[in-house]
């Protein structure tokens, strides 16, 4: 069986769940190899075994986190040469598309961004899906020259255990001096929430210019549920909310088993961001409200009224 | 200084944006067209380094005819000349083909600073300034949602999911900011006016030594096999709240999908 490259996607060695889905995925391809870059390899070996990784590549250069992207991409240009896979796994953020950008000009290979789902296809190599327009069109592609290199959004599968026990290689690379002209000077660390990460939440409550500034209301229903909080563009710009929480077209997109937008009208650009989620449930006192053209099940009303009622009652259900 | 801003041109977001059947790409006729907008925030940044400093704001686009307006807009809201690069062999060129065309076509005009948007509105990668940078071997700082330059230095904030980083390089480089960058000017009546005077220039493929079968539809590395319209979604249940009647029946609701 042919090799499946997956760089692994890890805080400090702490595996993303978009991991597990990487490597569930690269098993319907192949034989998943991770690459992992970074500190941290041991503590991550059981997860990456326990999804099915045959192989771990470690490369602890240090190099490859001072200076952004380039390095990283040169080094999986290095393994690739090495493992030669029939394709490269990489998660679909803001980091791992420029590392699979460049690498698809270094590999003079196809590159396919923002795959929901991935399948063998036939022998011409894997099949990939993805949600364009706004979420209005699904588009199947497939790469046809070179190694597939295929950025996948978090959510694309669900992880499925297969356990395996893999060795760790360590791989020496050599980084060019092109490769280290941009450097990070400065970094503080974003305040955790204790909420679950926006993009791999089960359930998400967002709210818009409706909540007037105050996210309490939309706050405390995502606790009660134990959901992760988003918020519309125009929350966002009125500074009521961090950028990193915004759901759409230029912020993140969701595709939960719950969506709850509050306080959100529903234009094009917030849709582009949440209109694959699985069940979508919106509050908002404007029975024309375009997200009402999307919703399982919507509430004309009053946010600061339905929220708080709804937070009591699913608090004592629950309890 | 020399700064280009990379501006596309594409379907209007808001309009019924479709695929073609025969092949499967942007179907353009019927749509209005427009400079994708998360690239004014593009132009607005090199507008902004060349009023502080000195320099010359070249936008350049690829595209079909139409993709003129693009540039004609980045003029209108002040940059100093154009270049289109049009070709009827370029219909259909994916993300490693377009960043050829542009690389050469950047490498002509000799930037220091070259600019990008976030992403296209319409295919929305986010990917053509890393293949740019790698295809030129120029630095490239990217996502800032603030810019400063400070003589040969370029300094971004990026805020990122788990972090808000400085990040910096030396020019000449690649930049990319975000819709959080600033705030894009709308063009005034000189603006305007004065756009008509300035100078644009139509490059071909062959203007930038490249081949018809390096680039296009029937060179491109990715295939689309099939598209499809979304199902519309089935129109869902919709109450009016009434004295706490909306919240019962919304946990109601919760509680009979299994999401309690
Ligand atoms: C290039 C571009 C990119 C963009 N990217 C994004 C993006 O990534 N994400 C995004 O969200 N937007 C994005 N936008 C902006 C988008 O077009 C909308 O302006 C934005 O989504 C509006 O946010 P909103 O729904 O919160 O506000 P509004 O449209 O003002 O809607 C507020 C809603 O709240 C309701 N409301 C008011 N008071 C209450 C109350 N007490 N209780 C209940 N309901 C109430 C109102 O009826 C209204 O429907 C983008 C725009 C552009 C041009
Ligand atoms: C729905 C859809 C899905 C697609 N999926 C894929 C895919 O998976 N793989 C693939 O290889 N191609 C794909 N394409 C084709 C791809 O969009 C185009 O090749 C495009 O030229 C480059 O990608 P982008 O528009 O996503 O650019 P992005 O990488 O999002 O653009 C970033 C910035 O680059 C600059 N820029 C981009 N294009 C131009 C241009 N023509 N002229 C001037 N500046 C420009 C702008 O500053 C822009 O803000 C897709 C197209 C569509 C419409």
């Amino acid at each position: 069986m042919s090799n499946v490259l997956v760089l692994v996607d890890h805080a400090a060695g702490k595996v993303r769940k978009t991991t597990a889905e990487l490597l569930t995925i690269a098993r319907r391809l192949g034989e998943p190899v991770a690459v992992f870059v970074g500190e941290g390899v041991q503590d991550a070996l059981p997860a990456l075994g326990q999804y099915g990784a045959t192989k771990v590549i470690a490369l602890s250069n240090p190099e490859l986190s001072q200076f952004l992207v380039a390095p990283k991409a040169e080094a999986l240009q290095q393994v690739a040469a090495k493992v030669e896979p029939s394709a490269i796994l990489i998660s679909s953020n803001a980091e791992g598309k420029e590392i699979a950008a460049r690498l698809a000009v270094k590999l003079d290979s196809g590159l396919i961004t923002d795959a929901v789902d991935v399948q063998a296809g036939d022998s011409a190599g894997p099949v990939t899906t993805q949600s364009v327009f706004a979420g209005n069109y699904t588009v199947k592609s497939k790469v046809t020259h070179g190694t597939p290199i295929i950025t996948v959004k978090p959510n694309a599968a669900t992880p499925e255990a297969a356990e395996t026990s893999p060795e760790v290689e360590e791989f020496d690379v050599s980084i060019s001096d092109a490769a280290k002209t941009a450097r990070i000077t400065e970094s503080k660390p974003r305040e955790a929430t204790g909420r679950p990460e926006l993009t791999e939440a089960a359930i998400i409550v967002s709210g818009g210019r409706g909540t007037g500034g105050d996210f309490g209301p939309v706050e405390a229903f995502a606790d009660s549920l134990g959901a992760a909080v988003g918020a519309s563009r125009a929350a966002v710009d009125s500074g009521w909310y961090p950028h990193a929480y915004q759901v759409g077209q230029t912020g993140k997109t969701v595709s939960p088993q719950l969506y709850v937008a509050a306080g959100i009208s529903g234009a094009i650009q917030h849709r582009a961001g949440m209109q694959t989620s699985k069940t979508i449930v919106a509050v908002n006192k404007d029975p024309e409200a375009p997200i009402f053209e999307l919703v399982d099940f919507g509430v004309v009303g009053d946010l600061h009224k339905v929220l708080p009622t709804a937070t009591e009652e699913v608090t004592k259900r629950k309890a | 200084m020399k700064i280009v801003v990379c501006a596309k041109f594409v379907p209007d977001a808001t309009a019924d944006r479709r695929f073609r059947s025969e092949d499967n790409t942007v179907d353009r006729a019927g749509v209005d067209g427009l400079l994708s907008e998360l690239d004014e925030y593009a132009v607005e940044t090199a507008l902004t380094v060349k009023e502080s400093g000195d320099g010359e704001v070249t936008i350049l686009t690829v595209g079909p005819e139409q993709a003129a307006d693009a540039v004609k807009k980045g003029l209108q809201m002040g940059a100093d000349a154009g270049v289109h690069v049009v070709d009827d062999a370029i219909h259909g060129s994916d993300a490693v083909a377009t960043s050829l065309i542009l690389s050469k076509a950047l490498a002509k005009l000799d930037a220091d600073l070259v600019v990008f948007g976030m992403g296209s509105t319409d295919g929305g990668m986010g990917v053509v300034p890393a293949m740019v940078s790698e295809r030129l071997g120029l630095p490239a700082v990217t996502l800032g949602s603030e810019v400063t330059v400070d003589g040969q230095t370029v300094r971004i904030r990026r805020d990122g999911d788990t972090a808000s980083e400085t990040i910096e390089g030396t020019l000449p480089l690649v930049l990319s900011v975000s819709d959080q960058a600033n705030e894009p000017r709308y063009p005034s009546f000189k603006g305007i006016m004065a756009a008509k005077k300035k100078p644009v220039e139509t490059w071909s493929l062959a203007d930038l030594e490249l081949t018809a079968d390096q680039v296009g539809g029937s060179s491109a590395w990715t295939e689309v096999v099939e598209v499809t319209a979304r199902p519309p979604r089935s129109a869902g249940t919709i109450v009016t709240d009434e004295d706490g009647s909306g919240a019962a029946e919304l946990v109601e609701f919760l509680s009979t999908n299994k999401f309690l």
